[in-house]
């Protein structure tokens, strides 16, 4: 298959003294894919997660984000966007107000802002809302807003943490809905989660265990590689680590 | 005689009804799992059953002593792990634990067989402060220091969220064990996955119960033939099902699409309509809905 | 007991495990009472002052070539009579002003004692009380070794202190009160509504709540230990200020232990009042420093000098217990009062303690709070 890399890693390692929270490795991530990344407290997870946000440098190995090699985080943060599962919008600003917030920060000028603030509130069927304060919103809004103010800036890439733990069920598909929508449209979206069900959206997902890779590919892969029914068992079957000192 | 016993009970905080005249009981020894998203009320009704909060209205007995009038003698009862893991970070593992057997009156050593299986897997971290574990390691404490009093019920509010898949699974079979032991034991999730490690179950939704119920009983009370369809382009399928007027419902359901036909329409009939949109290599199959589809079906039925 | 004493227990495990908790206990009264005892301090070294010397006689002589002997003064003026002295005061180059009787020598032989006046300016109390002690010292030395010529009688040259512009000499030494003021309310109030509320911050208040414990052993059990280290705290005030600066209590010890206990009761249920009211640390610390540390701040004497104030604010701090606990204190300390001089306080301070005690004792539940749902 040769498609358009998004995320390029090879052989990463990360040492924090003698402790490897990374340790070799190497995969990609496609443009347009909703790729999972999923493994045990501990794993390395959020090491690996915070080198390609640009945010720490690997000790050895090469990283390559949309484009950019990880020697230069200021250019992959302006080309990426984040979503953490506590909602990041400012409770006490309205709908627009966080909006431009966000696009100010990307640098974006008022025209443009208000061009996409269009475009954007009309696709989520949110024009209704503009001046709405944030903590008036219902919950479910709020989730889809949060989203919405990550891609607002049109990154090449965004990094989901745990988008719809906690969510009801009508919201959550609402949600993964918009994900599907956003990659249809050729945007990366890179996903790490504790919930294997919410892994189960993925188009692939990586499982790490005590900093390796210990499998990567599309969940029902996964499943009929290791015959089981859902990647939950999948999960505890590999990614149980020998000792519980993570 | 029930564990839990509630009945019409409700709750407001100012204008919001956060409880909406829910009743259910609760049999001895019984793991009862309450499944909901967040805001659902879960953890008023659970503060409600610890003696934590006076309901506006109905009542609630545990082992047939009133939650408001006998919570004294009911405080000696109750095993209560609130949604945050009620730890002192700054004190270590054994130090939590002697500190919550003391205010209880008792000692490590009288009940220790009751936590043993828990608390061994902690044990060799027992002089870190709590602060410094793993969430896995904080929720095993956590359940620990609620049971070393030997309580009859255990009122455990979200002991997995935030836990990784390995811990939450180890912690599901340790519910297991000391269901086991004739503990009883009411719990609350987010996770409809979870929803299949309890005996029953109670879905809650904007304060009112949707349904009461085992597991299977209630994956079985879903209506209709459910198909799972799926296409490597997830997104386009999902457009084109909507596009379908054989298709009633459509919802993403992990890596498939669960799908409601109409009564007369067979599986052959759509894949060929979606080939048709341009979609081939479609594949559908009659599925066994999940909790999550019930729940779903549900929610849309009450609005 | 036991379990109560497992909870005392715990909450000293959360002091001395918290490196802040730690600082504020003991840093920082340890650094201000050296901030503010080293601003105030100067060392005497040859005080200007001025004799008046009605005498002149040997014994005066004498004396006032032992003044001048001295490190600590140099004689710059030589006054001619009474007049001179407000003159001399005002030009401010002058400390004090030494006068000796006319009949010195004659009235010692005679009746045994004589007074030799010592008039001070007081505007810089600090050192107004320096050099009348050093000169005090001088005297006495003198007048101890006459008695050693003279077996009859006891002639005793006694010194006769004024002050000048500042006839009350209120000290700068009042920042130590001030300082025992500010630390009880930071370590009482502060530092108590603080623990609890972190408790409930952390959830687990309400394992707390739900477990047999009763409340009032939540409560005494959290507080206690403030109790302790609000006592340790002023012992540690007073040593150094002892040790440091050479500042005498001047009355009795036991009076202000015991007034300090009422004050640090007041806290102790000023701070559980705070915690049953918010349920965020933030808010608790905010609270406990526009209700106690301000005020406590602004009549401690650091700031403002009592006697400046407007009236106003002297109305509207007869509702702050700082304000009264101060007015006790100080006489206690500097001028060496008994309780006959401050009952009238203690009893203001006693009623307010009392109040606290029973408003937060109502308004802590068994219960959440119905908003934290």
């Amino acid at each position: 298959m040769d498609r358009e890399m998004a995320i390029e890693v090879r052989d990463l390692v990360k040492r924090f003294g003698s402790f490897t929270a990374n340790d070799r490795l190497t995969f990609d991530v496609y443009k347009g894919e909703i790729f999972g990344f999923l493994g045990a407290n501990g794993a390395g997870k959020t090491t690996a997660m915070r080198i390609l946000c640009g945010l720490s440098r690997p000790t050895s190995g090469r990283v390559t984000v949309a484009g950019i090699d990880s020697g230069n985080p200021e250019a992959i943060k302006r080309r990426i966007g984040y979503m953490s599962q506590r909602f990041s919008l400012y409770e006490d600003l309205t709908v627009n107000e966080n909006l431009e917030l966000y696009g100010g920060i990307y640098g974006m000028t008022m025209k443009e802002i208000r061009q996409r603030r269009e475009e954007l509130l009309q696709r989520l069927s949110f024009t209704g809302y503009c001046e709405t304060l944030i903590q008036a919103l219902p919950l479910g809004l709020r989730q889809k807003l949060a989203f919405a103010v990550a891609v607002f800036h049109e990154p090449e890439i965004v990094f989901l943490d745990e988008p719809t733990s906690g969510v009801d069920p009508v919201t959550r598909r609402q949600f993964w809905e918009m994900i599907y929508e956003t990659a249809s449209r050729g945007m990366t979206v890179f996903v790490t989660t504790h919930y294997m069900d919410e892994a189960e959206y993925c188009d692939r997902i990586t499982i790490m265990s005590e900093g390796r890779i210990v499998a990567l590919d599309s969940p029902s892969a996964l499943r009929e590689q290791h015959g089981t029914a859902s990647v939950e068992e999948l999960f505890v079957k590999i990614a149980r680590p020998k000792n519980t000192n993570s | 005689m029930a564990a839990v016993e509630a009945l019409n009970i409700t709750h407001r905080y100012g204008r919001v009804t956060a409880l909406d005249d829910i009743s259910f009981n609760v049999n001895e020894g019984e793991l009862f799992g309450f499944i909901g998203p967040d805001g659902a009320g879960k953890t008023t009704l659970f503060r409600i059953a610890a003696t934590l909060i006076i309901p506006a209205g109905g009542r609630m007995t545990l082992f047939g002593l009133n939650t408001v009038s006998r919570y004294r003698e009911l405080r000696n009862h109750i095993g209560y792990m609130p949604g945050r893991f009620s730890l002192y970070q700054d004190l270590t593992v054994e130090e939590n634990l002697n500190f919550y057997a003391t205010i209880f009156g008792t000692t490590i050593k009288e009940n220790y067989h009751l936590i043993e299986l828990i608390y061994k897997q902690i044990e060799p971290f027992r002089k870190r402060q709590a602060g410094r574990l793993s969430g896995g390691m904080k929720q095993k404490l956590a359940l620990s220091c609620a049971l070393i009093h030997k309580p009859g019920i255990l009122i455990l509010d979200e002991p997995t969220t935030g836990v990784d898949a390995v811990s939450r699974t180890e912690f599901w079979e340790m519910l297991a064990n000391l269901k086991s032991e004739g503990i009883t034991i009411i719990v609350s999730t987010p996770y409809m996955d979870e929803a299949l490690r309890c005996d029953r179950i109670a879905l809650i939704q904007k304060g009112k119960l949707l349904a009461i119920d085992t597991p299977f009983n209630i994956r079985s009370s879903y209506a209709r033939k459910l198909y799972a369809v799926s296409h490597p382009d997830r997104y386009r399928l999902l457009i084109a099902l909507r596009s379908l007027p054989q298709v009633i419902t459509s919802e993403p359901f992990g890596d498939s699409v669960h799908v409601v036909l109409r009564d007369d329409v067979l599986p052959p009939e759509v894949k060929k309509a979606l080939e048709e949109t341009g979609l081939h290599g479609v594949s559908i199959a009659g599925t066994m809905p999940g909790i999550e589809d019930v729940f779903l079906e549900l929610m849309q039925k009450e609005q | 007991m036991k379990r109560f004493m497992a909870f005392v227990r715990k909450e000293f495990l959360h002091i001395f495990r918290d490196v802040r908790t730690l600082i504020i206990l003991f840093g920082i009264p340890a650094t201000q009472i050296l901030i503010f005892g080293y601003a105030v301090r100067t060392d005497l070294k040859n005080a200007s002052i001025a004799v008046l010397d009605n005498a002149h006689d040997d014994v005066s002589n004498d004396l006032i070539l032992k003044l001048e002997a001295s490190d600590f003064f140099t004689i710059s003026n030589r006054l001619n009579s009474y007049d001179d002295i407000d003159a001399t005061f005002k030009k401010g180059k002058i400390k004090a002003v030494v006068i000796f009787p006319e009949d010195l020598a004659a009235l010692l032989t005679r009746d045994g004692h004589a007074t030799v006046s010592i008039i001070a300016d007081a505007s810089e109390p600090n050192t107004a009380s320096l050099v009348t002690g050093y000169t005090s010292g001088i005297l006495n030395d003198y007048s101890a070794a006459l008695t050693k010529h003279i077996t009859t009688g006891l002639p005793v040259i006694s010194p006769e202190v004024r002050m000048y512009f500042n006839p009350n000499l209120e000290s700068h030494f009042m920042f130590v009160p001030g300082v025992i003021t500010l630390i009880l309310i930071m370590v009482s109030a502060l530092m108590t509504s603080v623990a609890i509320v972190r408790e409930k911050e952390s959830g687990t208040m309400e394992v707390l709540l739900v477990s047999p414990l009763k409340p009032w052993q939540i409560i005494v059990g959290k507080v206690a230990p403030y109790f302790f280290l609000s006592l340790v705290n002023i012992i540690v005030i007073l040593l150094m200020a002892w040790f440091v600066f050479k500042l005498p209590v001047r009355g009795s010890i036991a009076l202000l232990i015991a007034e300090c206990m009422l004050y640090i009761l007041m806290g102790l249920s000023f701070g559980i009042l705070i915690s049953t009211i918010v349920d965020k640390m933030e808010n608790a610390i905010i609270i406990t420093f526009m209700v106690l540390l301000l005020p406590g701040l602004l009549l401690s004497g650091f700031i403002f000098p009592i006697e400046n104030m407007p009236k106003v604010y002297d109305y509207l701090s007869a509702i702050l217990p700082p304000r009264w606990f101060i007015e006790i204190i100080r006489p206690i300390m500097i001028k060496g009062a008994g309780f006959v001089y401050v009952w009238k306080e203690t009893l203001i301070l006693a009623g307010m303690t009392l109040f606290l005690i029973v408003l937060s004792a109502r308004k802590f539940k068994v219960r959440l709070e119905e908003s934290s749902g």
